[in-house]
């Protein structure tokens, strides 16, 4: 893996190398880097998938601050979180204070929820990379974490305002990188952000004239 | 003159997986202002990598299950050495911890009638697991992170605590550093809870991240706190072996539970062989029943591979010894053999297991749904902790609270599956509970600052030197010889040999020099943490030599059978006047009448 290779160099070449790591098995999602140019968790990425003819590049995600060597700095990801409107479940289903759930309900939003938080969409998301649009969109992790929070079968909040206007969903014009990237492969683009993008348009568009503009944002 | 920055909070907490951040929660409910320290990120503490379930007794799916039950189950798998009372109210508080969980968003798979379902899991004589496929714990750290945060906690990321400070003989608070830049902060509050988790990496093959260094246990003792149960390390059976990189990444026991099976080179079902007499008339009598039992049949009994941890690690370490192993030094773990009995085997294996399916085959290109895992035991959970009040979790140390991994009590020689994530959560809530009734009645300690400079020098030392000694050198070597010698297996003359290396590499540490600045620098991180690291080494390797008898997770090749003048007490080590480890035996007090009635009904 390439994260090994990384910590060798760091016992024995670089004892101060700057990197984050933790469960070295894809269920934490610290150690996201840029690896020959593709944004990948490194305890995931086997050496003998590279062309190890040729250097193998090891770089810090580009979307965020960067502190120290393969270390960013990724806290703006922490305080969009606060921002989202949080859970609000419906009254309990039965007197003592449970609730009943069918199991598709819980496997519909499922797929959101096995989220890593490694960032590496928000990484590869041209919004945040290139045009540095932080302020204004909250990137497809936080899409599909509201997504998570709208599509949750005991959820009564409403978040379809917020979305257009203090999050940004229109930003998005649906290249799915992020879905390409996401070491959880979660369905980013189409199972979150265009469902969500659908309520946004029923709520405040005519819905004819909308769907005309998503075939046409489709193609670029 | 040493230049730090300060915060004050009525309660700090040192550690952000499931107990740092449910004890958090508790103290803000109530009102208090708190601080989370959290050596990483926030919410990529163990606790993510739970796989199993929440262990609960709601009796979902079998309602013969009760507290009582899961009381005795607990009592059972801990030899009887955990403290009754914790068992209680473990057992008794558990299923309010859960349905809590999904009031704050947590979604649990479901039964057929929408409540939550459980599932098996060694140990525990009914289906009690509440789960989310095999990423249980990434559900309760989430829904615990993103309550949390909406509570107005400090979260402070990427921090480590050097040391606890102390104003007389209680709590005053923490001083420690900030990776990001390498300043220090002094942390100044009421109350402190410990919640740092395990000591994983004291060994070579662990499941836990470079984290787990035992700081909590260290703090506390440092801080003059007694420490409790440290001989029992508990070895997971179902460690990856192969390929070398992922050696030790756990492969769970739900695994087993699903029906997945373990068998020798020659594909005998080994563990059919030993069954030890404490759990024989609950095991299944043959590999059909043990079937029947992971499909939920109620009449059936539980197959040998999900008796308790240690002894199926001692199981495996037999036949690897014995020449039965697999090829690289494991048995077979087969959960495809199902196909044999299930219509849609694959779909299912993926169903029930699909961080296990995508975790192998992307790290060892094994497809699971057709051919058998290799399996070792690896280094999983630490039993002992600081000891604590079995009902507010404070330690010997007025004001000082530890919950989760880092206390002792609830698990006694060894751990039930399952038990841990309900841990985090009944005593992590108590723990929060009782911090902040302390700071409500006692206001903040004084600081010496002779201490804090001190604290400093100390941990600025590895800059100023120019020896040749590098930390993670010494830590390798340290791993080595925990491995080798405090393992699985122990034995006097090894265990010697093992404080005679601690007391070397201990000399080594104090000579240990990183290179580059005070900014995220791992070297001088890894450097800092051998202090603790080396701590309950010693620890283990202590309370080790001192249990002269085989019980739960410790075994002694010198000592194979249990002592009964070992089974009353715990082995309880505090710091001497001088310095000096102090070790004692203490006597277990009487259980109450009643819970030992139980005790006696579930036999």
């Amino acid at each position: 893996m390439v994260l090994d290779a990384v910590h060798q160099i760091q016992a024995e070449q670089a004892g101060d190398l700057a990197v984050r790591w933790n469960c070295k098995a894809g269920k934490c999602g610290s150690c996201s880097a840029e690896i020959n140019g593709m944004p990948k968790l490194m305890c995931m990425t086997r050496l003998n998938t590279l062309p190890l003819e040729r250097p193998v590049t090891v770089e810090p995600m580009k979307a965020f601050p960067h502190m120290r060597d393969l270390v960013t700095d990724v806290s703006w990801n922490y305080g969009l979180k606060k921002r989202i409107p949080k859970f609000q479940p419906r009254q309990p289903d039965a007197s003592d204070g449970t609730w009943r759930i069918a199991q598709e309900d819980v496997e519909r939003v499922q797929e959101f929820r096995k989220c890593i938080e490694c960032f590496l969409c928000q990484d590869v998301c041209h919004v945040l990379r290139d045009h540095h649009m932080h302020e204004q969109f909250i990137g497809p992790r936080f899409l599909v974490y509201a997504a998570a929070l709208e599509m949750h079968p005991l959820d009564v909040g409403d978040r379809v305002e917020s979305l257009r206007k203090d999050f940004g969903i229109g930003l998005c014009n649906i290249t799915k990188c992020c879905t390409k990237v996401c070491p959880e492969n979660i369905t980013i683009t189409d199972n979150a952000i265009v469902p969500l993008k659908e309520r946004v348009v029923d709520r405040f568009f005519d819905p004819l004239s909308n769907l005309f503009r998503v075939f046409s944002n489709s193609k670029t | 003159m040493s230049e730090y920055i300060a915060h004050e909070h009525d309660v700090l907490i040192i550690g952000a997986g499931g107990a740092g951040l449910r004890a958090a929660i508790e103290v803000s409910a109530a009102g208090g202002k708190v601080a989370v320290i959290s050596k990483s990120l926030l919410g990529k503490a163990h606790t993510v990598m739970a796989e199993g379930g929440v262990a609960a007794a709601m009796g979902n799916v079998d309602d013969r299950d009760s507290w009582r039950v899961h009381f005795a189950d607990t009592m059972r798998g801990g030899q009887y050495l955990s403290n009754w009372r914790m068992a209680e109210v473990h057992a008794k508080e558990a299923p309010a911890r859960v349905r809590e969980l999904e009031a704050w968003g947590a979604l649990f798979d479901r039964t057929s009638d929408g409540r939550i379902l459980q599932r098996n899991f060694g140990g525990h004589r009914y289906p009690r697991l509440a789960h989310v496929g095999d990423r249980t714990g990434l559900e309760m750290i989430r829904t615990l992170q993103d309550h949390g945060i909406h509570l107005g906690l400090d979260v402070f990321m990427e921090h480590t605590v050097v040391t606890l400070l102390k104003d007389g003989e209680r709590i005053a608070g923490a001083f420690g550093y900030d990776r990001e830049r390498g300043r220090f902060h002094l942390f100044r509050a009421k109350a402190v809870v410990l919640a740092t988790g395990g000591i994983g990496r004291a060994y070579k093959i662990t499941s836990n991240s470079w984290e787990y260094t035992g700081d909590g246990h260290s703090l506390a003792y440092h801080a003059g706190a007694a420490l409790m149960d440290m001989e029992f390390v508990q070895f997971h059976p179902t460690g990856m072996i192969w390929p070398p990189s992922v050696r030790g990444i756990l492969v769970t026991e739900g695994v087993r539970g699903e029906g997945g099976v373990l068998r020798n080179r020659n594909g005998e079902r080994f563990m059919f062989k030993d069954i030890p007499p404490l759990y024989a008339n609950q095991t299944a009598d043959t590999e059909e029943e043990g079937w029947r039992y992971t499909q939920g049949d109620k009449n059936a009994k539980r197959p040998p591979e999900l008796l308790t941890r240690d002894h199926v690690a001692r199981c495996i370490r037999h036949e690897v010894r014995e020449g039965r192993g697999s090829p690289h030094g494991g048995v077979f773990l087969d959960i495809a053999w199902i196909k044999e009995r299930l219509p849609h085997a694959a779909e299912y294996i993926k169903k029930k297991l699909p961080s296990m399916y995508h975790q192998f085959k992307q790290l060892a290109d094994i497809d699971i749904t057709q051919e058998p895992m290799e399996v070792g035991p690896t280094t999983h959970y630490m039993m002992g902790g600081v000891k604590v009040d079995a009902d507010s979790q404070m330690s010997d140390v007025a004001g000082l609270f530890a919950a989760g991994e880092c206390a002792a009590g609830l698990h006694g020689a060894n751990r039930l599956g399952g038990n841990s994530l309900s841990d985090l959560l009944v005593f992590g809530k108590r723990a929060g509970e009782y911090a902040t009734a302390y700071a409500k009645e006692n206001s903040l300690g004084a600081v010496n600052t002779d201490e804090l400079e001190s604290a400093e020098k100390w941990a600025l030392q590895p800059f100023e030197r120019k020896g040749s000694d590098n930390p993670y050198a010494v830590q390798h070597t340290l791993q080595d010889v925990m491995q080798e010698r405090v393992g699985i297996v122990r034995q006097e003359q090894e265990m010697l040999q093992a404080l005679e290396r601690i007391r070397e590499l201990k000399a080594a540490s104090d000579r240990v020099s990183v290179d580059g600045n005070r900014e995220y620098n791992a070297g001088w991180h890894t450097a800092l943490d051998l202090h603790s690291l080396l701590t309950v080494s010693e620890i283990v390797t202590r309370a080790a030599l001192e249990r002269k008898e085989s019980r739960g997770a410790h075994f002694r090749d010198d000592f194979p059978a249990k002592d009964e003048q070992y089974g009353g007490c715990n082995v309880v080590v505090r710091k001497g006047a001088g310095g000096e480890m102090h070790l004692t035996r203490e006597p277990i007090p009487p259980m109450r009448d009643d819970l030992q009635q139980i005790v006696q009904e579930m036999k």
